[in-house]
């Protein structure tokens, strides 16, 4: 498990796999079949395309969050039924929170990052870094969730006022993005504690877990304008 | 409606996955000596589709959601006020209705294009290896398909001329949707620029391919007509647009996947499909097709209207006896479509063992080592590509052809990098 002894975890370097012997052929650095053919196994060296889908994800969520966006400007225009809504305050700290945790993988990104190009010799407990990073990705949940519950013990629900339909629909969709982006820490913490994270991995989950930040902040300022 | 909804938004994150998938293939996983240049014309029209249905599917999502809110959570964001539905009130005010159409029509305009697309590039592939030369300029194709990409978002509104929309919109709207078919011809000349004076071979696989062209250029005239705002306020709620897109997008595309079964099956299943059943299916669709199709447009323009159950008013009694017409051709078409399962059932067990490369094609499906490929495909050994895919019509070791993997020399005409 995760290490708090000064013993670093193993984290394995980026590099191309073993070629297989005998008939490995005029294969490319993406030749990792065995050459028994059992394709099982494969140890699941793939090439860094996290690095290129993560952007091809992010445009994907920054799409849908643009409908959204139009949606909410069309539907305010569209009658006038939309009343005011006080934001809880609880939503500024979350932010904060929100905002320590990708500080917390940053730390963790950057330790292993100049561990593997060498200029560590040890990585220094990046683990310790992304639990925290993940404890703090859990506590804005629990936040946003304070957040709902005080919404509703004012009487605001979904079907309430279409501002409050949208208020929830949007916090909500991102929440569930957050809980899918602590999956991926997850992932990472696993795959580190098994010596078998790549840098790749790693990168894109930040890269994820940022534009999490960033589309928080969106979201804030957009409901805050609009409410 | 909620199950309806709910499945639509599963498709939705199905395609946005597989559209993942194909873009950072494509980008990250080429095998050496690939570059994007020497990708075949039907893995960059796949590539193209994947980035549209990024955002498309991106779009489509979200209104899916809001829509089952609205159903099953009483939000009003597209339900509208005075609902009655069952003698009782809705307790649904203020949602628009429009707001569905705009967020529903982004992503339909460029559905229509992820439809077409893969299709232009399958007949590309198709008719390349069949003519034995390559098209006038693969480059200006893809890019073609790019810009049709581009443009396909910016002229949605075209389908929301009549739904009060401002003039100035409609006009906005109107002009990007006429540049658009800049592309789409540019596309079509090519085609028919490169097969004048080609030797072209004669198969099911091709029949179809130059069955796609004329699907697209029938439909895609009359897409001239729909375009503008003046004409298609008469047009819209009539036959005329179900006969246009139903040429253009539905019977094209279609033709597309019937030429890439065709052509793709040997290398599938390692068999040959039957030819003279498939020419046989094959006429038999284009005629049926026409034959629905054509009359629809007179019927849009006798004023016939679309979604009736029932044509009763006096003035379409003269107009029954062509929509009997069309049933009749309908049914023979649909039955036609027998022919084609009964010859991918009959052909995938007793059909002609197919050899590696029956179409002495150049492209790297062809040069698996097994047909059908085994598992990964090229088994231990990564392909290594030397050429690009048009190399038809040189002298090679294998005949008029030089294969992507073959690392002879071409002494003529141009390779890309």
């Amino acid at each position: 498990m995760a290490t708090t002894v000064p013993e670093p975890p193993k984290i394995e370097e980026r590099r191309d796999p073993p070629r297989p012997t005998g008939n490995s052929g005029n294969g490319g650095w993406r030749n990792v079949v065995p050459a028994d053919g059992k394709l099982p196994a494969v140890k699941d060296y793939s090439p860094p395309p996290a690095s290129t889908g993560i952007w091809v994800v992010l445009a994907s969520i920054a799409m849908s969050f643009a409908a959204f966006t139009s949606a909410l400007i069309v539907r305010q225009g569209s009658a006038l039924d939309w009343r005011h809504l006080a934001l809880p305050r609880i939503l500024y700290l979350n932010t904060l929170v929100l905002f320590a945790s990708s500080v917390a993988l940053e730390v963790a990104r950057r330790r292993v990052g100049s561990f593997m190009v060498g200029r560590k010799s040890q990585v220094a407990r990046p683990a310790r870094w992304l639990y925290i990073s993940l404890f703090l990705g859990l506590l804005f949940v629990a936040g946003q969730y304070v957040a709902w519950a005080q919404l509703r013990s004012q009487g605001v629900f979904l079907a309430t006022n279409p501002n409050s339909s949208f208020f929830y629909v949007l916090t909500a969709i991102h929440a569930l993005h957050v809980l899918g982006g602590l999956g991926g820490l997850v992932r990472v913490i696993y795959r580190l504690d098994k010596s078998i994270l790549r840098k790749s991995t790693l990168d894109a989950t930040s890269y994820y877990w940022h534009f999490m930040d960033v589309l928080w902040v969106y979201l804030l300022l957009l409901l805050w304008f609009k409410l | 409606m909620v199950l309806w909804a709910a499945s639509i938004g599963i498709f939705c994150i199905g395609q946005l996955l597989g559209s993942l998938n194909f873009i950072t293939t494509t980008l990250d996983m080429r095998t050496r000596g690939m570059s994007l240049w020497r990708l075949p014309l039907s893995a960059w029209a796949w590539f193209i589709t994947s980035c549209m249905g990024l955002t498309a599917f991106a779009v489509l999502m979200p209104a899916c959601i809001l829509l089952i809110l609205d159903h099953v959570a009483g939000t009003s964001f597209f339900v509208s006020s005075n609902i009655v539905i069952n003698d009782q009130m809705q307790p649904h005010s203020g949602g628009s209705t429009l707001l569905w159409q705009h967020l529903f029509w982004f992503f339909g305009h460029p559905e229509v294009y992820i439809a077409i697309v893969p299709g232009m590039g399958i007949v590309s592939h198709v008719l390349i290896t069949n003519m034995r030369k390559p098209m006038l300029s693969h480059r200006v194709l893809i890019y073609s398909m790019g810009a049709l990409a581009v443009l396909s978002y910016m002229v949605y509104g075209h389908h929301m001329f009549v739904s009060g929309m401002n003039p100035v919109s409609s006009l906005a709207f109107s002009f990007p949707t006429l540049v658009i078919t800049i592309p789409s011809t540019i596309v079509v000349l090519i085609w028919l620029g490169s097969l004048y004076g080609a030797k072209l071979r004669i198969n099911a696989a091709s029949l179809f391919s130059l069955g796609f062209i004329s699907m697209f250029i029938a439909g895609g005239v009359s897409g001239f007509f729909l375009a503008q705002p003046s004409i298609d306020i008469m047009l819209h709620a009539t036959y005329f647009v179900v006969g246009h897109f139903h040429l253009v997008m539905g019977v094209a595309a279609m033709f597309g996947i019937f030429a890439g079964t065709y052509f793709w099956f040997p290398k599938m299943y390692g068999r040959m499909m039957n030819e003279t059943l498939g020419k046989v299916h094959f006429w038999l669709s284009f005629v049926g097709a026409y034959a629905i199709f054509m009359p629809f447009h007179y019927l849009g323009l006798a004023g016939n209207v679309r979604r009736y159950q029932a044509f009763s008013p006096d003035y379409m009694q003269p107009l029954i006896p062509l929509h009997r017409f069309i049933t009749v051709a309908a049914l023979i078409t649909g039955f036609a479509q027998l022919i084609f399962l009964y010859n991918l059932i009959h052909s995938r067990f007793k059909g002609e063992p197919a050899t590696d490369n029956p179409w002495q094609a150049t492209s790297l499906e062809w040069s698996t080592p097994t047909t059908p490929p085994p598992h990964n495909n090229f088994g231990d050994k990564l392909p290594e590509v030397f050429h690009d895919p048009y190399q038809y019509g040189v002298e090679g070791t294998a005949g008029d052809y030089v294969m992507q993997t073959s690392p002879e020399k071409i002494t003529t005409g141009h390779d890309e990098a």
